[in-house]
Parts: structure tokens; C-alpha cells; sequence
């Protein structure tokens, strides 16, 4: 077995070392992020790096996962053909957990234990990360989450990271933005109480309209699965309220949209956490989904992208024909931070892996200046967004254009 | 926007009943003849829909042709169903336990044949399919689509009634539920007869699967899982095998689910629903419109 491995490892060694030309021809299609200078061309890696990825590539997660996959898939590309790892390959072994939180700890068990990968992205949601995310622990393995926003994932560890902005850091300014926008005196909430994800975002969700001093006249749940909401949004929505608060995953929001809007008629704002955060809710709402309003870490259409982010939208049209979501940005950053500490570890070590990655400060990403802060949660300006003409626009730009005090309700049919 | 939210938590509750008593229909027609649950019915359901959808978006017909092609196709899936898995355990006289087993088998099996043939993400009729916006002019909101799924539901309850208690084929369906034996004795094609209850089960649940997928835009692999807890709950709930109790059942469980929001709130509402099955099935086991005998269907 291990004799194998070796003769295995070493041919692949020779087959790129006969191959001069790979590393070299780097110098011109350098990709526009990395630590290219701050850190050397690394000489002491293995012929491939192994990384493993936990995403839901099955099943209701599977709106999130497969667009994860894909965009890693981008950045493995660039990374492998730009040479960023010196003269050795990033592989990654990607794991389909479901969305399930037992299948994402078998899924983590296998990469940390059998595969021995040096360093894991996901799981896709908050919840199967809890599950799963103390097997790496244990084997002092890192975790960078890529789309893990609920509070106390960090907390798990020492060799947990995460590159998306938890619920915490990005609800508070889009509730203080559209209180101030649009005028909100009291709301109703629906979230869904079964999902890590969804609950936390229902607290902070919370506290942000008691900071803004906003009434919360009803708070009405659902379990994952649900597909009727009639006679919860029903009860809401006879209070009366400015807007409708709504935590949930893009698979319940999308008829918790078109139920509000088309069965009951409620045409006000309606406010989303981080699940409505996806092109596929735009989609499958169509009309309903204006006047949606959701804060996110990216967004395709900033008025003032960075040149990394404009560049990886073009990667990611060119390689899969479609454009990439805030879940994309994030896995793609998450590939290349991954990258970036081994690089700059210079090792395959799996704690001096984690030492590099807790040392990157202003690493220019997609998501903008990124850096980790000492609880290893993501530092970098979250965006506040609203549909309009079927698009996520950015709130302010909108508002600035219509300088209107409340938001003109929008037809139905 | 809503006036009077209890009326408005009426109409909601119809509309959910509707669907749950037309799948229940299926379920108990099955398990009269059977003695057992069919648990692929869930499943079936769920193909229902997806033909129904297939006929719109692929082969774009009118939806009005979506109803029997979902209908018919479901149908014989069941039938199928019915030849390769229940029929062979019928003729080797397996215990009743093997034929609930080979159903949750089959349903696994239908749940990822269409995982496999329409991927996992949630698929939705086109939004102009029908005008999606409240009918004007009623004290309540109530949309199109939820006035063809009452309405269809009660014609072809109506229509399952008169099959069951005026036709040959209901009478004969009838004496195989009482009597297998018996039934074949006096001269009852028993296999054709379990076909037909298979085929017109199946019939019903597709037809359900696209009046759920209509009203609620979201048709994926898993949309069974629910309306199969759901529709158990009816048939237990109306007595098991009994026509008018899997209606009254239906429309029992949509009512309780909704209500229980109402007036307390969305955190109980299943925990209300399971709690009325817990104490029918103590206090009253053989459900509201169930006799104590079997005679059923």
C-alpha cells in the first residue's frame, strides 16, 4: 500500500518535472489575487496537494452546492495553470453530504482519515457543520467554511475558519438601511426554527429591530420541507406590518415569496436573511421577488467591483456558462485562501497550514480587502441589496436614485 | 390586503384539505384491498407531478391535458407496482409486513429514479400558466388555482363514490376487500380487480401531485415526504379504507394544521395534528367514519 503510493507519488513527479514548461509559462496569465510576492513560490510541497470539500451536491442544499463545487472547480483551474503552488497540483477530493448532517460527518471522517487531505472546505450549511466539523477538530485538521453564517461556528475550535460574514455582521446593516430607507414602525417575522442557519438569523434579526426600535407584532415558524406558509403569512399579514422579516433557505423562501405576494396580496417590503441571497430565488420567484430586500457579502452587479471580482465572473461564465452567486464568490475565495496558506506555509503540515491561513491579512479577493480576525471570522464590508427589474441591486444606489421616503409597492400579477 | 383573518384561515385550510383528501383517497383505497399502507403512494404522488409538469414544459401541451396525462401515468406506475412487487409476494402468501416493506423499498427506488431523472432542484410550472393573482370582488383572497383544486377534487370524489357503491367494478372491488377468497370464488377476477384499484389510486395521487405542484410551485424528488405523513394521518383520523373518512380526514388534518396557527402558533402545529392521531388512536381506533368490523371501501 504504501510502497504503491510512493511509486504512484514519484511518477507523477517525474511526468511533471519532464514537463518544464508548466511552471514557467505562469509569469503572464497571473490571476489578479494571490500573495504572489509576500509570499515565495513554495519548493517543498508534494506533487499534489490534497483538499477535500463537503457540499450539499444532492437534495434541497444542493441550490448552493453544486454552484460551490463549480467555483472551486474555477479557482483549481487558475491555481494549477498559474503555477501559484510552485510546481505542484491542487486536487480536490469533493464530498457530497446532502445536506445532511450524518453524512456530513461521514463525509468529513473520510477526508480527514483516509484521504488525509491537508485542509477541508464546507460544509455547505450551518447546521451540518456543527455535526461535522468537531471530526476535523479532533484530528486538528482546518475547516474554512465558505457559506456557514450562523453564530458559534468558529467557537468550535482552533482549526475552524470561515470566509463568509456570519448573519451577525451583515443583518444589523441591512435592518439600520432599510429601517432608515423605508420607514419601518413594525414588522412581522417568519423563520424557519428546525435549521441552525434560520434560527440564528432569526436572533440577530431580532435584536437589530430592537435596536432600531421596531415593533415585532407577530413571530409565526416553519420546519424545512414546508411548502404551505398560507396560514402563518395569513396571521402576519392581518397585523398590518411595513414589512415582512423572513429567515430561511432559498428552498422555503421561494414560496414563502410568491405565497405573501400572489395568495395574500402583502406587496410591502419583504426582508430576507443570507438564503434569499441567490440568483435561483430570482428565478423561481420572478415578479414576486421585487422589492426583496437582502444583505450579502457579494454582488454581481456592484457599482464598484474589485478587479479580482470582475475577473472571476468572467472565469466562472467562461468555464460553466452561467453567472456566479455570492455563494460562488465565497467558495471561490475559500479555494484560493487555502492555496494561499499552504503556499505561504510552504508545507503540507496540517498545523502549520492553519498558522499560515490565520496569518492573512488584506488578501484582495473577490469579497473585497479580505483579512481573518483573532476569532478566525472574515473581516471585509458586507452589501446591502434589493430586487429590482429582477436583479439584486445595491440598496443605497437604488434608493439614491428614487430619494423616495417609502418603497412604492409593486404590481401584482 | 386580509380582512378577516379567520375566513381567510378557512379558505387556506380548504385548499390544503382538498389535495390531502385526494391523496388519502388512493391510500385507502389500497390498503381496503391490501390490508396494508402502500407507502410508495407518496412517491407516486410526486411522478404525478413531475408528468403533469413534463407535459407543460417539454412536450407543451395545455395544462388541461396535464391533468390526464398525470392521471393515466401515475396510474400505471402504480399498476406496474402492483404487477412487480405486491403480486409475487400475494402469490407466495407472504406475511403483510414483507408487502409494507417492499413498498418502502419501492418508494425509495421511484424517489431516486426521478432524483436521477430531474436532478434535485426545485421545478416550477411556468409562472403564466394560470393568472396567479386573488379573484376580486370576495371577502377573502382566493386564487384561481385554488378554485380548480377544490372543485376538481370534489368532482372526482363524487365521481370515486359513484364507482365504488353503483358500477360492477365497485361492487366486485367491495367483495375483494371483504373477501379475498370468496370474491374468487364467486367468480371475481381478483388480479384484475387489484389492478384497477392500483391503477385508479395511482390515478388520484398524480392528479393530487399536479394540483399540490400548481398550488404551492415546487416540485422536487422529496415533495411526497410530507403529504405521505400528512395523508396517514387522514386515513387514521377518517378510519382506515373508508371513502368519505379519508375526505373527512383530509379535510380534518388541513384544518387542524391551520387553526392550530391561528390560535396558538406555528411552533405546535404538527405537535397539535399527531396529538389528535395519538388520542383517536386510544379513544377511538377505528377513526371517525370507521366501523369496528371490517367492512370496508
Amino acid at each position: 500500500m504504501n510502497k504503491k503510493t510512493l511509486l504512484m507519488l514519484s511518477l507523477v513527479l517525474a511526468l511533471v518535472l519532464a514537463v518544464p514548461g508548466i511552471a514557467l509559462q505562469a509569469q503572464d496569465d497571473r490571476p489578479p489575487l494571490g500573495f504572489w510576492d509576500s509570499c515565495a513560490a513554495p519548493d517543498k510541497l508534494p506533487a499534489d496537494v490534497v483538499f477535500g470539500a463537503v457540499f450539499g451536491l444532492s437534495g434541497g442544499t444542493s441550490v448552493y452546492g453544486t454552484v460551490q463545487q463549480k467555483a472551486v472547480q474555477v479557482a483549481v483551474e487558475e491555481i494549477n495553470a498559474s503555477g501559484y503552488l510552485g510546481s505542484s497540483k491542487m486536487v480536490v477530493v469533493f464530498e457530497d453530504d446532502a445536506g445532511d448532517r450524518n453524512q456530513a460527518t461521514a463525509a468529513m471522517t473520510k477526508l480527514v482519515t483516509q484521504d488525509n487531505v491537508v485542509a477541508v472546505l464546507g460544509p455547505t450549511l450551518s447546521s451540518s457543520a456543527f455535526a461535522a466539523d468537531p471530526v476535523a477538530q479532533e484530528n486538528k485538521t482546518t475547516v474554512l467554511a465558505v457559506s456557514n453564517t450562523a453564530a458559534g461556528i468558529t467557537q468550535m475550535g482552533d482549526f475552524i475558519f470561515r470566509n463568509s460574514l456570519p448573519e451577525g455582521k451583515v443583518i444589523p446593516g441591512t435592518v439600520k438601511q432599510a429601517a432608515e430607507l423605508l420607514g419601518l414602525k413594525k414588522v412581522g417575522i417568519l423563520y424557519g426554527n428546525d435549521d441552525d442557519f434560520t434560527k440564528s438569523g432569526y436572533e440577530v434579526f431580532k435584536a437589530a429591530l430592537a435596536e432600531n426600535g421596531i415593533e415585532i407584532l407577530t413571530e409565526e415558524t416553519f420546519a424545512r420541507g414546508d411548502v404551505d406558509f398560507t396560514a402563518q403569512l395569513t396571521k402576519i399579514i392581518s397585523g398590518e406590518p411595513d414589512a415582512i422579516v423572513v429567515s430561511a433557505l432559498a428552498q422555503e423562501a421561494v414560496p414563502i415569496i410568491l405565497q405573501a405576494r400572489q395568495q395574500l396580496g402583502f406587496m410591502g417590503p419583504i426582508i430576507g436573511g443570507n438564503g434569499f441571497n441567490s440568483p435561483a430565488v430570482l428565478r423561481d420567484a420572478g415578479a414576486a421577488a421585487e422589492g426583496l430586500i437582502v444583505g450579502g457579502a457579494w454582488n454581481l452587479g456592484n457599482p464598484n467591483p474589485s478587479v479580482s471580482s470582475v475577473a472571476f465572473a468572467e472565469a466562472f461564465n467562461k468555464m460553466h456558462s452561467a453567472s456566479p452567486d455570492q455563494f460562488a464568490a465565497q467558495a471561490y475565495t475559500g479555494a484560493w485562501l487555502l492555496a494561499t496558506a499552504v503556499r505561504c506555509a510552504n508545507s503540507v503540515d496540517r498545523a502549520a497550514v492553519r498558522d499560515a491561513l490565520a496569518a492573512i491579512k488584506d488578501f484582495e479577493s473577490p469579497l473585497g480587502t479580505f483579512s481573518f480576525d483573532e476569532n478566525r471570522d472574515p473581516v471585509h464590508d458586507p452589501i446591502a441589496q434589493i430586487v429590482k427589474d429582477g436583479k439584486f441591486a445595491v440598496l443605497a444606489a437604488v434608493m439614491g436614485e428614487s430619494m423616495e421616503p417609502t418603497m412604492e409597492p409593486t404590481k401584482s400579477n | 390586503m386580509i380582512s378577516n383573518e379567520f375566513l381567510q384561515q378557512v379558505v387556506n385550510a380548504i385548499s390544503l384539505g382538498a389535495i390531502y383528501s385526494l391523496f388519502a383517497l388512493g391510500y385507502a383505497m389500497v390498503f381496503s384491498i391490501l390490508g396494508v399502507l402502500n407507502l410508495a403512494h407518496s412517491a407516486v404522488f410526486m411522478w404525478g407531478a413531475f408528468l403533469g409538469l413534463i407535459t407543460v414544459t417539454e412536450i407543451k401541451l395545455p395544462l388541461l391535458l396535464a391533468f390526464p396525462v398525470a392521471m393515466v401515468g401515475a396510474g400505471l406506475i402504480a399498476v406496474a407496482l402492483d404487477f412487480l412487487a405486491f403480486r409475487p409476494l400475494r402469490r407466495r402468501n407472504a406475511p403483510r409486513i414483507s408487502q409494507l416493506i417492499v413498498s418502502i423499498g419501492a418508494s425509495a427506488l421511484l424517489v431516486s429514479l426521478s432524483q436521477l431523472t430531474f436532478g434535485t432542484d426545485p421545478r416550477r410550472f411556468p409562472f403564466d400558466i394560470l393568472p396567479s393573482g386573488a379573484i376580486q370582488g370576495l371577502p377573502f383572497r382566493v386564487t384561481l388555482i385554488q378554485v380548480i383544486v377544490l372543485i376538481t377534487a370534489l368532482i372526482l370524489m363524487v365521481l370515486l363514490n359513484i364507482l365504488v357503491l353503483r358500477t360492477r367494478l365497485g361492487q366486485a372491488m367491495r367483495a375483494v376487500a371483504f373477501n379475498q377468497r370468496t370474491a374468487s370464488l364467486l367468480g371475481v377476477n381478483v388480479s384484475g380487480i387489484f389492478a384497477s384499484t392500483f391503477f385508479i389510486a395511482g390515478a388520484l395521487a398524480g392528479i393530487a401531485g399536479v394540483l399540490y405542484g400548481l398550488t404551492y410551485n415546487s416540485i422536487l424528488p422529496f415533495m411526497g415526504d410530507q403529504v405521505a405523513l400528512k395523508g396517514l394521518t387522514a386515513i387514521v383520523l377518517g378510519g382506515m379504507g373508508s371513502i368519505p373518512g379519508a375526505v373527512l380526514g383530509g379535510f380534518g388534518v388541513a384544518g387542524l394544521e391551520r387553526f392550530s396557527v391561528a390560535v396558538g402558533g406555528s411552533d405546535y402545529r404538527d405537535a397539535v395534528v399527531f396529538l389528535i392521531l395519538f388520542l383517536m388512536l386510544l379513544v377511538r381506533p377505528q377513526g371517525l367514519i370507521g366501523q369496528k368490523e371490517q367492512t370496508r371501501a
